[in-house]
Parts: structure tokens; sequence; C-alpha cells
């Protein structure tokens, strides 16, 4: 039988489409959903998703994809358009060179989430792995967002060069601090607020606490009402909590490492 | 696209290069169950391996011979077998001997000979040291005897299969799914630097270790000359072998808790030592000096296993993936966890462990919180080697 079968006739909906991609390696599921795309399909959902890799990469028009399982690592690379939302957890690698679009977890993400991010936006309700927001970067009116409800693990932001990284701590206990080191290594673009304090010991040489101005509010308060919105939680609790804005010291902080 | 290289690449140009993938899975209660599990697990993520290599572990897997040694012996020469035989006989105590059953597989390419034997230490030279140096020390002397022949499983109630081939493809061979045991490791290999061969396929093991590797050990070269000083030759071409083997030197030797041991296979960075207290940093340079030749530099995922135990561990900035999950009395170890999820679709807890830090399933112990995944601040283990460096 052919797996992907329409949810109702097609006179009626004639945009919906049900996957069931059990045991389908990720090739064959990728080309449906580009076929399936190119067919001017606007609703997709993915049952059975056990790992297969880059669900979405490559399309590049406003679809809305709803994958239930767990989609495995660069989830959206390189896509361009789609949103994405994943009732699981998603693995490595999650938005990877990402373009455009937004992708939404409805639980936590690997390493790397937002890896070389260039576009679009990022929610994940849950904690995140290592070096999340590793290399995104911004190029004028293209500017990333990564807002992540839990706390992240060490090299948060390795090398961001641009984007918005949002960093919210709702996992943490009552007295409980984000335990990230690292955080900013290499940082030389783009803007992280973090909710809770930091010693400034967790943070990498390259990386500088600013206070925030009322246009850092403006951000956080769409971003996080965003973020309220897509989880169910309560912006106002959110923003009632003090951030911690940090931005590059730099925006060539290796200039000088190779010169003499 | 062709190029002129296409010819020599046996597996064509259509290959998304990936890494090794691993997955452990462990009954904290002891409870044994079949391969089935392992082998979906593994099999899921075949797309991290290129088929030059897979290999399963299993504990408590043989009970009709629990208190035997099962050496395991790969025969790429298969005329030394009357040579090894001779050996084992003079060596040990020979209870049972069998070929390794397996099937007929298509695709696998020129399997060698492989069969177990279930002995006891005795012989002629038995008795003058203490058990299990006496078993390694034997292991080692057939390795490096040159005869073709391989001891690469030599634990109790142990048992090691392994071969090149994708994963699916090693576990009918030997079929899998019919052992039964407590505590299940597989691996999923992608050559990097090393050749892809029989004896280099995952998991290595020595007495009732088992290790499962994704990653490159760049410190190979001094942390074999280390060991080999001790008595461990290397002799399967893989840096993954030292791992093996310097598990069996701290854990057992020297008999360091694995709290102690990770810290020495992947210590903290020094500027997080210089922020440690007085005490604490004691501890650490000491161990940093003492041990700096077992440092595992590299990006590094491994889960190493003994009788009872399965531990988790990346090196200490975390370059190759890992996430760990339980449910009820179930602990599971994997390179993703779609291949955890295949296996138990409801998990109680799923995390990312922080790199050079162990996550340990045990035996009798409970899988809830706190006392799963100690951060080593509050471990025993590490509070005893605290108040005894204090000591000195």
């Amino acid at each position: 039988m052919d797996p992907i079968e329409e949810i109702a006739s097609p006179e009626v909906v004639p945009h919906r489409l049900r996957v069931d991609a059990a045991h389908m390696h990720y090739r064959e599921l990728n080309a449906r959903l580009r076929e399936a795309v190119a067919d001017g399909v606007s609703y997709i959902e993915l049952h059975n998703i056990y790992g297969q890799r880059y669900l979405g990469t490559d399309l590049h028009r406003m679809v809305e994809i709803h994958i239930y399982g767990t989609p495995g690592n660069d989830l959206a690379s390189f896509m361009d358009g789609p949103r994405i939302v994943v009732h699981g957890n998603a693995q490595d690698g999650c938005a990877n060179t990402m373009n455009g679009g937004a992708v939404i977890v409805h639980g936590r993400a690997g390493d790397a989430t937002g890896h070389s991010m260039r576009g679009g936006q990022v929610f994940i309700r849950d904690d995140v792995g290592y070096r999340v927001a590793i290399h995104m970067k911004e190029y004028q009116d293209q500017r990333p967002v990564v807002v992540i409800g839990g706390t992240a693990q060490h090299f948060l932001g390795e090398y961001m060069a641009g984007g918005v990284l949002v960093v919210l701590g709702l996992t943490l206990r009552p007295g409980e601090r984000h335990t990230a080191n690292f955080i900013g290594t290499g940082m030389h673009g783009g803007v992280m607020y973090i909710r809770g304090e930091l010693d400034p010991s967790q943070l990498g040489k390259e990386v500088g606490q600013v206070p925030l101005e009322e246009s850092d509010h403006r951000l956080l308060t769409a971003l996080v009402d965003e973020f309220a919105a897509h989880f169910h939680a309560s912006a106002h609790a959110i923003l009632s909590e003090p951030f911690t804005k940090l931005v590059p010291l730099s925006l060539r902080p290796y200039g000088r490492l190779y010169a003499y | 696209m062709l190029t002129p290289l296409s010819d020599e690449n046996p597996y064509g140009q259509d290959k998304v290069y990936d890494a090794c993938g691993l997955i452990g899975i462990m009954d904290t209660t002891g409870q044994r169950f079949s391969g089935h599990d392992i082998v979906k697990g593994i099999v899921n993520m075949t797309e991290r391996g290129n088929g030059l290599g897979s290999g399963f572990a299993v504990y408590g897997c043989y009970p009709e011979y629990a208190d035997c040694y099962a050496l395991h012996v790969m025969y790429t020469e298969p005329t030394s077998q009357a040579q090894v035989e001779g050996f084992l006989r003079q060596h040990f105590v020979l209870i049972h001997r069998e070929e390794v059953p397996h099937n007929p597989t298509p695709g696998l390419r020129n399997p060698p000979l492989i069969w177990r034997y279930f002995v006891h230490a005795g012989g002629n030279d038995a008795g003058t040291r203490d058990e299990p140096e006496y078993v390694v020390a034997r292991v080692m002397e057939v390795n490096t005897a040159g005869w073709g022949a391989y001891i690469y499983g030599s634990g109790k109630d142990v048992g090691v299969f392994k071969g090149v081939g994708f994963p699916e493809e090693i576990a009918g061979y030997f079929g899998i799914p019919e052992y039964r045991g407590y505590l299940w490791t597989a691996h999923n290999r992608f050559p990097t630097n090393t050749p892809g061969w029989w004896g280099g396929a995952h998991p290595f093991a020595l007495l009732d270790w088992t290790v499962v590797h994704n990653g490159e050990i760049s410190s190979y070269g001094t942390n074999r000359r280390y060991l080999e000083m001790r008595g461990y030759h290397c002799t399967m071409y893989t840096d993954t072998e030292v791992m093996a083997y310097a598990a069996d030197l701290l854990m057992r030797r020297h008999r360091l808790p694995i709290e102690i041991a990770a810290k020495v296979l992947a210590p903290p960075l020094w500027t997080e030592i210089d922020r440690m207290s007085p005490q604490r940093q004691t501890l650490y340079r000491t161990l940093r000096q003492v041990y700096s030749m077992l440092l595992i530099n590299g990006p590094f995922t491994v889960i190493l296993a003994r009788q009872g135990e399965m531990i988790g561990l990346t090196d200490r900035i975390r370059l190759r993936p890992l996430t760990a999950a339980s449910n009820g009395n179930r602990l599971y170890l994997a390179s993703e966890e779609a291949a955890i999820r295949l296996v138990s679709p409801y998990l109680e807890r799923v995390w990312t462990p922080v790199g050079g830090e162990p996550v340990i399933g045990r035996l009798g112990m409970s899988l809830q919180p706190p006392e799963l995944a100690v951060p080593e601040q509050a471990s025993r283990q590490m509070t005893q080697a605290l108040a005894f460096t204090s000591a000195v």
C-alpha cells in the first residue's frame, strides 16, 4: 500500500496529507515530501518517525508539518519556509543552516541545535545539549532566533556570529542556576539573553555582560509571548525575572591570532 | 557524479559520510532479555556505519558455564586451531569447546573461523599469579604469537560477537536475538583511520570488560606505550583497543572506582581545576600527573561494561553524541534517542550526559533520581578519594 494517503477525500480537503513513515528511509520520505509540497499540499502529518534524518530539508514553501515521534539528526537543515512542529524530542543538529521558517519542539533537543542557522525561528520547550547556536549568523534582514525553554549545556553560542539566542531556564528548580560553561566562546556577533544570573567564570573570553535597554525588552517580550503561545506558558511570569544580556567584546576576536 | 575515483570506492559515491553508532541496554535487576531489542536499536542507526564492522556484547548469556572464562577465538589462519587448542589445554582446564554457531548470510565476505572455549584457569603454571592476571597474560601471549588467531573475548559469562558487515548482517550471522542477557551493548562501525577487518570490529574485550566506541583516540600512541609497559599488547590495529585495556588497568588492577577512572580518561580542563576547592584540586592534579599517559585525547563516546555495570562516557568537551534514558529498571545509552524510542517508546527520563561525567548503571541500583547519574560531588567513592587525598 502506498504509505502516503489522503486524510480526507481530495475534493473536500485537497491539501492535507498523512504519512506513516514506519520503516521508511529518510531519502524516500524526503522525496515524498518534496513531491507533496510541489503538488501544493499545505498540511502534512508524519507518524512513526524514528530517527529519519534531514526532515524538511530542501523545502522552500510555506507548509505546516507535524512530526509524531523522534526526528533524526539535522531536522529542517537548509529548510526555507516551512513550519515544523515536533510532538516529541529532536536529536542533534536541529535547524542546521536553516534559512527560513520555524521549528517548534514540544520536548527537548540535542547538541548543536541551530548550528549555523541563518534565518527563521526555533522554539524548544525543554532543555538542549551542547553547542547550541554554534556559528549562527545574520545578514541584513535575515536574523535567526533560537528560544530555549529549559537550560543549555556547555559552549552555548560558541562562535556565534549573529542572530538572537534566548535561554529561559524554566526547567531549573527554584534556586538552581544554569550550569553551562564556556558560554559564547569565540562569539563575534549577535546577542544572547539568559534568564537568571551567571557567574563570570561561566563565560567565554570573548563575551561581555551589558545592561538591557528598552529595545531589548521589546524584543524579549515579543519572543517570550510567542514562546508562551506555543507551549501554553505564562509570558508574564517568565518576564518577571531578570535576564542577563551577553554580547561579543569584539567583532573579530581572532583577527590578530595569526598576525605578528 | 562519477569521478576518476569511483572505481576505487567499492561502496560507490552515493554515501553520506558519518560516524559510528552505539547502543547499550541494561536491566538493573539482572533480568535477562533477548537480543531482539539491541538488534532493533542498532539497526535503526544503520545510517551511522558503512558496513565495515558491527558487533554485540552480552552479559549473562552463558548460565550453564557461568563460572568459566568464555574464550572467544577468531582464527584468521584456520590451520592454527590445533596449535591454539594445544596452548589452551596446556594452560587451562577445558570444560567445553564449540564453534560459535552462525547462519549463512549473503553479503558477508570471508568470515573467519570462530570458536569459543569455556575454561577454568589452571594448567602447568597456574597459581603463580592471581587468576585474572594469569588469564590476561595468556590472552596476550596468543594474540602476539603471530599464529593468525586472536582471543577477542575472555570474560566469565560474557558473549562477544563481531565482524565485518552491517548490524543486520552481523546480527543475522550470529543469531543475536537467540541469546539472552541482562546487559547488552552494540556497535555499528564507520572506520576512519584504521582497517575494517573482523578483529577490528567492536566490541573490544578483555576479561569481562567490553567497550564500544565512537570517535578517534588521538593519544593512541601514548596510551599504547603506557599500556604495553604494563603487559597489555595492542594487536587489533584500532585505537579503541586501548580503552578496554585502560579500563582493566585502572579499575581492576589499580582498583579505582569508575568515578575516578573517568577523571583519568576524560579529566577536567585545567581552567576548571583552577576553580575547584584546594582539596579537590589536589585530587585532580594528582590524577592528571600520575595518569597523564592515560588521558584519552580526541573526540570519543564509549559504552564500557563489565559484569554488573554499564558506563557511558564522552570526552570532556563532548565531541561525540550520547543520549541517556531510563524506564523502569532499564537504562539505555545510545548515539541517537530514536534508537532508544524504537525499543522503548515510553521513557521516564531522557537526558544529554555532561562531557567527562560517567553515566553509570549497576545491578541492584534504582534508576529513579537522584541515585542515577549522581554528580561526582555527591558520589561516595569521590568522597572517599578526597578523604584519602587529604590524608596524604
